[in-house]
């Protein structure tokens, strides 16, 4: 089944990074004890928050939707535990803007009793749209971290009649495990959604796509697939190189075609989901539990014991730190995410969300000296799996260039953090990007607004100079009666008005 | 608890500039000992001369522009040059020659250009052109190697380093007696003098490919620069593409007419030519930085070389190839931007 590496694609670039991997796979995923209190924010996804559908007193059960999403693009949010809605609020999360986030609170009962009502029978008789809807309810996003919902990622595949499902097993940040471990012990379950989602979409081929570093996991997946006897699913094998993880990178991998620049990969006939969302996609459909916990890898030096834990989504993290023994000797850093793509937080009251596939408690990430100036070396490009020239983009990053950042392709960087590790000067390149991403950002929304305001200006001016030719229009007529009436009737209008005038005095 | 905040990625870089820069220095201490073997102690006092000064320099420059003096020096790239130049030095090289190259190469070809990343010019070979110009008979005083003249007269290390300091040769020698001519000067004039490259060779000067002990030294470059090479230190494309434009001709031309021309294995052997190769023209901030212009970038230096070498008035063209291509770096790198993943046509623009 375990289909040889030689057919792959090319990816330029990437990196052999010590994986760091191995000290949270050696015990089974430990399941997270219910926590007293959920804080589950409802923006979980790319789009528009959900919206709260329960109010402050309400009892909420297991599985219960608490917040629908609002616009074309989201997707619900359930309550993960039975409890007692005590606040919606802003409470503290990971997000790339602003340090809170919109949270409902609830009070967990402890009885964990799950709300009625979810069987969806045998999804095989499901056409394949009414499926997709079914998804949709689920609350499911993708896992892998980029929490596109997954609904919506279906819907435009069907649309577009996408040839390969891709499952991404890869996993290749260090010190993430969690979709490793997932596979080692639910094989079934990722190659079970694997086939609802291939009902879903009415495609006949699907790759999992595992890195060469995880034998146990693709060992498992062969043997379930075997036992299964579906030969429309192929398990790939790819080297270990940071980021074959990447949604673009791994199409390219795996068929060889490059996704095009601001493009999907829809776009070259495939669709990318996570192994954990797979196996998300099983739990709703097949089982009737939509997404209300996930496998997080809670890892570094930072905590005594690294460990993969199964959490409810809204638990805070210092409620799981105790799953891995606790924090050691007052770590430094608390990162949500690999240590390549993640984003530290600055208290652990944070809550582990869809999102969140990895809890990197670092003891000290030692700076590796002062920014010194570039030299050129040209390592970044090297490394870049984009074929950037971040030597070149840096330099018009410092000069604030717009144009020049557009046509050396600021907007192609994934933001890997490869040419961060390589550069000799330490210049925190991937930083200096996401800042100049985010000027550029602003830049098009403020011409956005410029253009919206002069639209407005130029209406209003428009506006005003039709009551001007009214007006105009109006007083010549008036005129004109006024005239063709004769001097009398003048001096009585004169006449008219001086009164008016004297009354309003009045 | 409460944690810092920092941007990612969090992981330690393994590399600096610094540790490149020692590396470079390691690379040519081979090399440097065999200089020593063949030409006696006086590259040692260049290295020391040039290197002082090339210190003293920086320090100073770092003091002006309002830095801590020391910022500059941590990083090594002034000993990096400093020691290149005293490679392109003759051992014989009075003190102030060796000081003005090693102070315009630091204070003018780099700092005057905003420091080290933002130099325009080679530093070694700006400060090695300067003095080339302003001290041409100095940089002629090449000493024979160790066996290379069976009567020639070796300076001691003590006459050796009374000429560093004071320009004074022992009595009763002349310029004439301690000066040989180098194995491309050799051939330069032997050609000139209408002698075929094949008598010139025989000359026992010539050594087996390109100069007796300058080979030597060459191979040794070569070693440090296959080590830089294995270390990722310095990429492929340049020591090839000066492989390329100066050997490619060479060869052409030996081929044309033997007796007129040299072969392309003295071209790689004497002179500067694996110097530049590995050291001088892999230097990232003066080089180009894509890989398709490191090549063209390569090739351009060793044309111009066997240009300059075949026609020039120099014996040697090594440093103003290398000064001539380091202009062309911003138009190569314009023109050999690699394609992006994702673009198709090359252009780039998209919301």
């Amino acid at each position: 089944m375990t289909a040889p590496t030689y057919d792959l694609g090319k990816l330029h670039g990437g990196l052999r990074l010590q994986a760091h991997k191995k000290v949270s796979t050696a015990e089974a995923i430990v399941e997270a004890p219910l926590p007293s209190q959920l804080v589950v924010p409802i923006e979980q996804h790319v789009g528009e928050p959900a919206q709260p559908v329960v109010d402050v007193g309400d009892r909420v059960l297991r599985g219960q939707v608490i917040a629908e999403p609002d616009g074309e693009m989201g997707a619900p949010v359930h309550a993960s535990s039975s409890g007692t809605v005590i606040a919606i609020e802003r409470w503290p999360v990971v997000r790339r803007y602003g340090d809170k986030g919109p949270c409902i609170v609830i009070e967990c009962d402890g009885e964990d009793e799950a709300f009625p009502g979810w069987d969806h029978g045998d999804y095989r008789e499901l056409p394949p749209a009414d499926l997709l809807l079914r998804i949709f309810d689920g609350g499911i996003v993708g896992l892998g971290g980029a929490v596109f919902p997954t609904a919506q990622k279906l819907m435009q595949a069907r649309t577009l009649q996408v040839e390969h499902l891709i499952l991404n097993g890869v996993e290749c940040e260090p010190y993430i495990s969690c979709d490793d471990v997932l596979m080692r012990e639910h094989a079934a379950d990722i190659v079970s959604g694997a086939q609802v989602l291939m009902h879903a979409l009415q495609v006949d081929i699907c790759f999992i796509v595992v890195e060469s570093d995880k034998p146990e996991a693709i060992h498992r997946l062969g043997e379930v697939l075997a036992e299964a006897g579906d030969d429309r699913i192929v398990i790939k094998q790819v080297p270990t190189i940071y980021p074959s993880g990447g949604e673009d990178q791994l199409v390219q991998l795996v068929t060889n075609r490059e996704v095009p620049s601001g493009g999907l990969p829809t776009d070259v006939g495939c669709v990318v989901q996570n192994v954990g969302t797979a196996a998300a996609v099983h739990d709703w459909i097949v089982r009737g539990e939509p997404l209300i916990s996930r496998v997080t890898t809670l890892t570094g030096d930072g905590v005594e014991r690294p460990v993969n834990v199964r959490v409810r989504l809204g638990t805070t993290i210092k409620d799981i730190v105790d799953c891995a023994g606790g924090y050691r000797d007052n770590p430094r850093y608390l990162v949500i995410g690999g240590p390549m793509t993640g984003k530290s937080v600055t208290t652990d009251e944070v809550p582990v969300v869809k999102s969140s596939n990895c809890v990197l408690v670092l003891a000290d990430a030692p700076t590796a000296g002062p920014e010194l100036a570039c030299i050129r070396c040209g390592d970044c490009a090297a490394v870049c799996p984009v074929q950037l020239l971040p030597q070149q983009l840096f330099w018009y990053a410092c000069a604030d260039n717009e144009q020049k950042l557009r046509e050396f392709g600021l907007t192609d960087c994934i933001e890997c953090g490869c040419c961060d590790l390589v550069c000799p000067s330490h210049i925190p390149l991937t930083s200096d990007f996401r800042k100049a991403k985010g000027r550029i950002r602003e830049l098009a929304d403020e011409k956005a607004r410029a253009e919206r305001a002069r639209r407005r200006f130029e209406a209003r001016n428009q506006r005003m100079r039709l009551a001007q030719e009214e007006r105009d229009a109006e007083l010549k007529r008036q005129k004109e009666s006024a005239k063709a009436a004769g001097p009398d009737a003048i001096a009585e209008i004169l006449a008219r008005k001086r009164k008016q005038q004297e009354d309003d005095a009045e | 608890m409460k944690f810092e905040r920092r941007d990612g990625p969090y992981w330690t870089p393994q590399t600096s500039v610094a540790s490149m820069m020692l590396q470079v220095l390691a690379a040519l201490v081979p090399a440097a000992l065999a200089h020593v073997w063949y030409f006696g102690p006086g590259f040692i006092f260049n290295l020391l001369v040039a290197g002082i000064f090339a210190i003293v320099g920086e320090a100073f420059v770092m003091w002006v522009r309002g830095r801590p003096p020391e910022s500059g020096l941590t990083d090594y790239s002034a000993l990096v040059t400093a020691a290149l130049l005293a490679f392109a030095l003759p051992s014989l090289t009075p003190w102030w020659v060796t000081a003005t190259g090693a102070l315009f190469g630091v204070v003018v070809a780099k700092h005057l250009y905003g420091g080290l990343g933002f130099n325009i010019f080679n530093p070694a070979m700006a400060g090695y052109v300067v003095i080339l110009v302003a001290f041409p008979m100095h940089l002629n005083l090449w000493v024979a190697p160790r066996m290379g003249d069976i009567d020639y007269q070796h300076l001691t290390i003590i006459q050796t380093l009374t000429f560093t300091l004071t320009g004074n040769l022992p009595e009763a020698l002349g310029f004439d007696a301690v000066s040989r001519a180098t194995p491309l000067d050799v051939m330069k004039t032997g050609l000139n003098n209408m002698q075929t490259a094949i008598d010139i060779r025989a000359n026992p000067i010539m050594g087996d490919f390109g100069g007796r002990g300058w080979e030597w030294i060459g191979n040794f470059l070569a070693i440090g620069g296959f080590w830089l090479l294995i270390r990722k230190i310095i990429r492929w494309q340049i020591p090839v593409g000066v492989g390329i434009g100066l050997l490619g001709p060479a060869m052409v031309v030996y081929l044309l007419d033997p007796g007129a021309n040299p072969g392309p294995g003295f071209h790689l052997f004497a002179g500067a030519t694996l110097l530049c190769a590995f050291f001088i023209a892999t230097d990232p901030v003066s080089a180009a930085t894509s890989p398709r212009g490191r090549l063209i970038y390569g090739i351009g230096i060793g044309i111009l070389t066997f240009c300059i070498r075949t026609w020039g008035s120099y014996a040697d063209g090594v440093a103003f190839a290398v000064l001539i291509m380091n202009m062309a770096v911003p138009a190569i790198d314009y023109m050999t931007r690699p394609r992006i993943v994702g673009h198709h046509d090359g252009s780039v623009e998209h919301g």
